[in-house]
């Protein structure tokens, strides 16, 4: 009996036993992972949490800065450099936990920039988004081959945004599979947050009834819980600690906003070969509501690009 | 005890076939799952993971009026097909891909932007074997864009 514990073989034994373990909970196959948030919407969701327990693996996802930045534009906003986050910044950031939120805010932007065909910022924001990610330790989250491949296309917006798509799928990619959640979370964060700050700075508050892209702020409540719950997941990070209070302020501002929707009712359009989802919603969104968000996201946002 | 002198050589060939099948799922998820978005652009995020015949994994995303998405949930060529459901806030089926054949991609758009849950299921289908098969299963979002 004693031999198993003899130091040349039952202890490392041992050591190496709770780090197949580890690494088999890191694998992401057999528990419940909570990388992200919550289904809250604007209804009872009690019984969805009860699924939970069931799923092997849980995913909860944030609107990407590609998609928030298309968000943006298709509600018809106007182009405006002066709010994104200036490239210069890249060299202040030496943390993780500054690289991390600043590379989805640079990503975001460089989004931005992308869909608004603003030719040289997408170069620069490209670059500013690589030095975070090179900074993170990502390997060829940007390649110099992607940087030319975006020099020879850079009037070829579809190609900028598969470009944009890959690079951010290389890092979240790379963080999740180099157990790094809470690095990724920083960086979903970061992308989030800069959508809902360059949203709320192209809406004027006299606006808010008539302006689309005010109901895409809003729209945001239902991705708060996601955030929150994700940010949760990976408590116990003293930076994730700090933004996640920072985020219980956001949560609190779009508490005060309630969405009441109509059942969805899915009807299968023959002629756009897809299915519509038909429902009806609306919101209560007021001038002060909305002042108050906006300044809570400002104030976060350049907290982070500080 | 001889055994213990091979712990330590299982072990790290444990983790590094562990980081392998994450590599092996990232790449599958880039040359399977996203070519199947089409003509819909990738929104940048990744969402993939093993799975063993039988197991579920489920994904929250909130979806928006006046975008075309198209999901793409995409399995292993080992696995049995996979099964996936869409989910509205109130936990009625609003899509499943089982009485599509299993198809494996599903277009809509919305008239009101929603939270949505995808729940995947790797079947059970197919012989009986004492191992039961495992693989990648990645789960994709592709929107159209709107000039």
């Amino acid at each position: 009996m004693n031999k198993f514990f003899k130091m040349d073989n039952g202890v490392p034994a041992l050591v190496i036993l709770f780090a197949i373990l580890l690494s088999a909970c890191n694998s992401g196959g057999k528990s419940v992972k909570s990388e992200g948030a919550t289904f809250r919407a604007t209804r009872d969701n009690a019984a969805l949490y009860d699924d939970l327990k069931k799923a092997e693996k849980i995913f909860y996802t944030l609107p990407s800065p590609l998609e928030s930045a298309m968000l943006i534009k298709s509600a018809g906003a106007l182009f405006d450099n002066t709010i994104l986050n200036p490239v210069d910044n890249a060299k202040n950031y030496s943390t993780n936990r500054s690289m991390a939120l600043n590379l989805g805010i640079f990503t975001c932007d460089l989004s931005f920039v992308s869909l608004y065909d603003q030719t040289q910022m997408i170069i620069d924001y490209m670059n500013a988004a690589k030095k975070m990610a090179d900074g993170l330790g990502i390997l060829d989250a940007i390649s110099e081959e992607d940087i030319s491949k975006l020099e020879e296309n850079i009037h070829n917006q579809e190609v900028i945004m598969e470009i944009i798509s890959q690079t951010y799928l290389n890092s979240n990619s790379y963080l999740e599979d180099n157990g790094q959640p809470a690095i990724a979370a920083m960086v979903l964060t970061g992308g989030w947050i800069e959508g809902l700050y360059l949203s709320t700075k192209l809406v004027s508050p006299k606006d808010i009834a008539t302006n689309k892209l005010a109901g895409r702020i809003v729209d945001q409540k239902l991705s708060i819980d996601n955030l929150m719950s994700m940010l949760t997941g990976n408590k116990g990070n003293p930076a994730i600690d700090d933004i996640l209070v920072q985020m219980e302020r956001v949560k609190a501002v779009f508490d005060k906003i309630t969405i009441t929707t109509t059942d969805i009712k899915p009807e299968y359009s023959e002629a756009e070969r897809l299915t519509l989802l038909r429902s009806q919603a609306k919101s209560n969104l007021t001038v002060e509501v909305f002042r108050e968000l906006s300044s809570v996201v400002t104030e976060i946002r350049n907290s982070f690009v500080k | 005890m001889k055994i213990f002198r091979f712990i330590p050589i299982l072990a790290v060939l444990l983790i590094l076939s562990s980081s392998d099948a994450n590599a092996q799922c990232k790449a599958f998820a880039r040359q399977t799952c996203i070519p199947a978005l089409e003509a819909f652009t990738h929104d940048g995020n990744y969402h993939a993971t093993t799975l063993v015949a039988g197991e579920e994994a489920e994904l929250y995303k909130t979806f928006y009026s006046g975008m075309e998405y198209r999901l793409a949930v995409c399995g292993d060529d080992n696995l049995p097909p996979v099964e996936f459901r869409v989910l509205d806030a109130n936990r009625n089926v609003i899509y499943s891909n089982k009485e599509s054949d299993y198809a494996r991609i599903w277009d809509f758009k919305l008239e009101s932007s929603q939270q949505l849950k995808i729940m995947v299921r790797v079947t059970t289908a197919g012989p009986q074997t004492t191992t039961p098969p495992s693989g990648c299963v990645a789960i994709m979002f592709g929107f159209k864009l709107k000039q």
